[in-house]
């Protein structure tokens, strides 16, 4: 009885309820497909990158670092423009190596067998940063990581580069 | 817990008063639908508001996509419409809560005009709703210009070239309003700003007096 009186729920309260709950519902309907557009970019799981013919074909390799330039169409949104980018890309015994010009330790572009003094290794000549063949940064040189590389795809004896990954 | 931050805030600000004086007034037995039916009459003003709402809070999320530019504009539209998430759900509530608001604002003007709500003393409060009527067709003369399709791009030609006919001032009007002699990448930018900041500014502060006159005065007396 007592119990039954503490749960009544007066003509006030019911009226605040009730308009509250319509209220909310209409405002979640107006405000959640607004707020999802607004979200979309931060939604929208990352896409990779397509694969682009960099315009040599496999028996053009040699084990040899060569670098290659080439375009990738970037996609932003609304805007879609042609992006210039380069690789070094040589043939480790069947393998075939793309590497990213980007030095890693602040975004200059390193050469191959450039500097007298480094022979066989990528230089970088803003901070005297090196790396290997393969990539590895030397140690004692600024870099901290690997040169990043390229997904590499060979289609009819052509090679393909898709996007850019990060070695630790 | 929300009643206690309410009074956590309350305790110190005392801000009660203020949505009470906001929020409590009678509302009188002939403009309540629930006595009678025919009252719904009284509603399409806050309808209008309601859509004008509306529209802000979409238009507000569609300038995170749309670019005010000759270039890019359609294809920015484009993108917001096909590639986005709700963006079609978004621009179509702007779209369609465009025209709505006309229709709205048509009802509540029929309805002040038959029950003689503009006479003494409320012609000033007539005064702005006529002024908020055309600061809501200049939002919507504004924002159809912006898609920069063949549609938007003719109807602004055809709507310049009647505001170039008007006696006297036409020719400055016309240059006025499209920044220049050209329709483009002026025009455009200049609708722009017109559509995002100039009109919905001088919208807010006409709503304003418009509701501040409405509280002072009363509604006014059944037929």
């Amino acid at each position: 009885m007592s119990n039954e009186k503490r749960h009544r729920v007066s003509r006030r309260q019911f009226l605040t309820y009730t308009l509250t709950g319509v209220g909310g519902f209409m405002a979640a309907g107006m405000l959640s497909p607004m707020v999802r557009m607004a979200l979309d970019p931060a939604l929208e799981a990352g896409a990779d990158s397509e694969f682009v013919s960099i315009g040599i074909s496999e028996d053009e390799l040699t084990d040899e670092p060569q670098r290659v330039d080439f375009q990738m169409e970037l996609e932003d949104g609304w805007y879609t423009s042609e992006q210039a980018r380069s690789a070094w890309i040589y043939k480790e015994g069947d393998e075939i190596i793309a590497l990213s010009p980007t030095c890693t330790h602040l975004g200059c572009t390193v050469n191959w067998d450039s500097n007298e003094n480094f022979p066989e290794q990528f230089y970088c000549p803003c901070h005297d940063g090196r790396f290997e063949r393969d990539g590895t940064n030397i140690e004692g040189t600024p870099p901290t990581r690997p040169l990043d590389i390229y997904d590499v795809e060979v289609r009819d004896g052509a090679i393909y580069l898709g996007q850019i990954n990060q070695r630790s | 817990m929300l009643q206690k931050l309410y009074d956590w805030v309350d305790e110190r600000l005392d801000i009660t008063p203020m949505w009470r004086d906001i929020a409590d007034h009678e509302v009188p037995e002939h403009v309540n639908p629930a006595h009678h039916f025919s009252a719904f009459v009284y509603c399409f003003g806050g309808l209008t508001f309601f859509v004008v709402v509306i529209q802000i809070l979409s238009g507000m999320f569609l300038t995170m996509y749309y670019v005010p530019d000759i270039i890019h504009a359609y294809e920015s539209v484009y993108y917001l419409q096909n590639e986005v998430t709700h963006g079609m759900i978004v621009r179509g509530m702007h779209h369609w809560g465009a025209s709505l608001v006309i229709v709205m604002m048509f009802l509540h003007t029929l309805r002040v005009f038959f029950t003689g709500s503009y006479k003494k003393p409320r012609e000033l409060n007539w005064v702005v709703g006529v002024l908020l009527f055309f600061v809501i067709l200049g939002l919507g003369f504004t924002g159809y210009l912006l898609p920069w399709d063949m549609k938007a791009y003719f109807a602004t030609v055809v709507g310049l070239e009647i505001a170039e006919s008007a006696p006297v001032i036409g020719g400055f009007a016309r240059t006025l309003l499209a920044g220049g002699e050209l329709i483009g990448a002026q025009t455009l930018a200049r609708f722009f700003a017109i559509h995002v900041f100039f009109l919905p500014g001088a919208l807010l502060g006409l709503l304003g007096a418009h509701f501040y006159m409405i509280r002072k005065q009363g509604i006014s007396g059944p037929l």
